[in-house]
């Protein structure tokens, strides 16, 4: 079975309860989040979800249509993956003893992460990216001490002028 | 004007042409109550239990093709409804509940009767809403009406603290929102051409025929595409039972005749069906030989559990529409023909007893045609979907999806209310004691109701299942201890009880208990071991069929 991830996007109203329909409707129909990130638009009604799910074809279908049935949500589309600016935040706090702390500084420079925290045995590093360059960092750290990670998951938007926000293209995916 | 929040929930009730509630009481929606003494537009009707007030709401909804309304206190009130709306779920029932809750400061602190039914209800509804602030109150039940009826139908709850029935709210009356329908999928190019070039089709008709009024649209589709319609639990009475075009019911217990019929299809259209596993038992394997055109309302329905040749979206009766008038007639009858045949050479196997239940809804069936029918759920739901014959559209209400022992006396009352018509229940002793209060409730309002309770004194349907694959290990199914005698059980609530032992005794017992004035039951006494036949075991083809059981346990 083809187990790829895809990335779902959902124009949601912004109203308490909204993600435990979401998240909820994942669940009872057995369909797999890799991550779900949540945040306030432009429009102070609506939230948009970014969805990460594995899947087939069909299995992403199913999901955006199920999704579409939700009077909450007001948009769902799928989003190319090729055609997408995809990003995630990074926070790692190391262990960062004084004779290995320039070797970190170094990989956090090559990673263009920022330090943002010190404290004489650790330090804390944020990185935005791909996430395939959130998994090279983190590769790389694990040489030193990991103490604390924390990922928000990813975030998308589709690339040129298409927007997925307005009732033209509500789903209609069949 | 400003009123408080109970009577304008009344206006707005009344603003959806609501004219009748079924409902039960308590200490968070007594405001509610209240006002709808006060209110003279609207009837309500006391159950026994909410489930009872439910199932009552759907059988009304299901009966007339209106929104059916419960009303429900807090705590247990609410979640007494959880069955009635998961049944309404599955069965795309159009219902809207109303449960009262404790006041809105009073939420989130395990308060005296405090349940989240909004969380509760969350996978079992289309929507539902908390009403925390009294300005939202009106709107939140009008959308709670258009949400039930849009689309494909479904049940809506709106909980409502009792705070907020008690303010004052700014009503105006507005008008009612059309219902939405889905724009029809426009290019249906590839659905012609697969019904132009098949030379044997069959229609699959299910409960979406029903929802969306189709069925003169679907008999004419028919006889357009000279193609016999076979329809599932769900879609029974979207066609008449007698009309030459009808073969029957498809599915687990489908006739042996449909089985042989779809066989030979070299084309299925289904219409308003979703292949739910009861009737594609096995997905992959369903009708594999002919080609597949799935109509339906709901997108997500589409390659859902069986993959299409092609797909309409629509409201089916649209999609009909437009397809008659887009394909030609069909010459060749060779599947009307075939379909006379099968059903010639393939009827339903007979029943044993000395009652035989065959018998019984063959008697009614020829008695009542103009009545309302509900069954509960197990071996005589079954006997009744295989045997009974349908006239009309709405006539018959039953639990297809989410299979409810105890559905059927509340829907009874709620289909008689609804259409004013003599509702009869066929009923097993099993799914009967499960709600057999609500007798009190149909000799409290006088409704006229008949009961046939199938009494084998075992769970006939899991004992069926037990003989054909658990070595005949009866458990928890042998009711023989039970002392309960129905036709005391009927004089008791203050209704009427027959008995009917014999098959030369049914149209004399039949005539007299649906000649009763009022609430009648009669006691069937049938065989333990009547089997429901034909039956496709779980997960297996048509192929795969039984027709018999040779090994009795007498």
């Amino acid at each position: 079975m083809n187990n790829d991830r895809h990335i779902i996007s959902a124009l949601v109203t912004n109203e308490s309860g909204v993600l435990t329909r979401i998240s909820g409707l994942f669940a009872r129909r057995c369909y797999n989040i890799d991550s779900l990130t949540t945040c306030a638009t432009e429009h102070p009604e609506y939230s948009r979800m970014t969805i990460v799910v594995r899947g087939d074809e069909n299995d992403i279908k199913q999901i955006v249509l199920q999704l579409g049935k939700l009077p909450d949500c007001r948009m769902t589309g799928e989003l190319s993956v090729n055609r997408a600016v995809l990003r995630e935040l990074l926070l790692i706090k190391v262990q960062a003893d004084p004779e290995k702390r320039a070797e970190i500084e170094t990989v956090c420079r090559t990673y263009e992460a920022k330090i943002v925290d010190l404290s004489p045995e650790s330090m804390v590093a944020e990185l935005t990216g791909k996430p395939s360059k959130i998994d090279g960092f983190v590769e790389v750290m694990k040489a030193y001490n990991i103490l604390e990670l924390s990922r928000t998951g990813l975030t998308a938007v589709e690339r040129g002028g298409s927007v997925l926000n307005s009732e033209e293209n509500k789903t209609e995916t069949v | 004007m400003k009123i408080k929040g109970a009577a304008a929930i009344c206006k707005c009730l009344l603003e959806q042409g609501v004219d009748t509630v079924f409902g039960y009481p308590g200490g968070q929606i007594i405001d509610l109550f209240d006002a709808l003494y006060l209110e003279k537009g609207i009837t309500q009707y006391l159950t026994s239990h909410e489930q009872g007030a439910a199932h009552a709401a759907e059988g009304y909804a299901k009966s007339t093709g209106r929104v059916g309304v419960v009303i429900a206190t807090s705590g247990p009130g609410a979640t007494n409804l959880v069955t009635g709306i998961a049944d309404a779920y599955l069965d795309s029932v159009p219902i809207v509940a109303i449960t009262g809750n404790v006041p809105v400061p009073l939420l989130g602190r395990d308060s005296f009767q405090e349940v989240d039914i909004a969380g509760i209800t969350m996978p079992i509804t289309k929507h539902n809403f908390i009403v925390k602030n009294p300005d939202d109150l009106c709107d939140a039940i009008r959308k709670a009406f258009h949400i039930a009826r849009s689309d494909r139908p479904g049940p809506v709850l709106v909980d409502v603290p009792k705070n907020v029935q008690q303010a004052l709210v700014e009503y105006v009356k507005k008008p009612v929102a059309e219902p939405h329908r889905p724009p029809m999928q426009a290019d249906v190019t590839d659905a012609l051409r697969l019904i132009n070039e098949s030379k044997r089709p069959v229609i699959y008709a299910g409960g979406g025929c029903i929802a969306s009024g189709a069925s003169a649209e679907l008999a004419a589709f028919a006889k357009r595409l000279n193609a016999p319609v076979a329809t599932t639990v769900m879609g029974l009475t979207a066609i008449d039972t007698d009309s030459p075009y009808s073969a029957g019911l498809i599915g687990m217990h489908g006739h042996a005749s449909v089985a042989a019929l779809f066989a030979k299809a070299d084309l299925v259209i289904a219409v308003g069906a979703r292949f739910s596993d009861r009737v594609a038992g096995n997905r992959t394997e369903f009708c594999k030989n002919a080609k597949i055109l799935h109509i339906d309302i709901d997108a997500s329905e589409i390659n859902k559990n069986v993959k299409s040749h092609a797909h309409i979206r629509g409201d089916v009766k649209q999609v009909l529409k437009l397809l008659n008038l887009e394909i030609e007639q069909k010459r060749d009858a060779f599947m009307l023909d075939l379909n006379a045949e099968l059903k010639q050479k393939r009827p339903l196997p007979p029943c044993r007893g000395a009652l035989s239940p065959r018998t019984v809804i063959d008697c009614v069936s020829d008695a009542a045609p103009d009545a309302v029918i509900a069954t509960d759920v197990g071996q005589h739901q079954m006997w009744v979907a295989q045997g009974y014959r349908f006239r009309k559209p709405r006539s018959f209400l039953t639990s297809g999806g989410l299979g409810t022992m105890g559905f059927g006396m509340g829907a009874a009352i709620g289909g008689a209310l609804g259409t004013g018509k003599r509702a009869i229940l066929f009923t097993g002793d099993g799914s009967f004691h499960m709600n057999l209060n609500e007798l009190a409730t149909a000799t409290r309002y006088n409704i006229p109701l008949t009961v046939f309770v199938f009494d084998n004194r075992t769970l006939g349907m899991v004992r069926q299942w037990q003989t054909l694959f658990y070595g005949k290990r009866y458990s928890s199914t042998d009711l023989d201890g039970n002392k309960t005698d129905f036709v005391k059980v009927a004089e008791a609530f203050g209704a009427k009880g027959f008995k009917l032992a014999r098959n030369e005794d049914a149209p004399r017992v039949i005539a007299d208990a649906l000649g009763f004035d009022g609430v009648a039951v009669v006691d069937c006494a049938i065989l333990k071991d009547e089997f429901v036949l034909p039956m496709i075991p779980p997960g297996k083809t048509m192929n795969d069929i039984i027709t018999e059981i040779e090994d009795k346990n007498e």
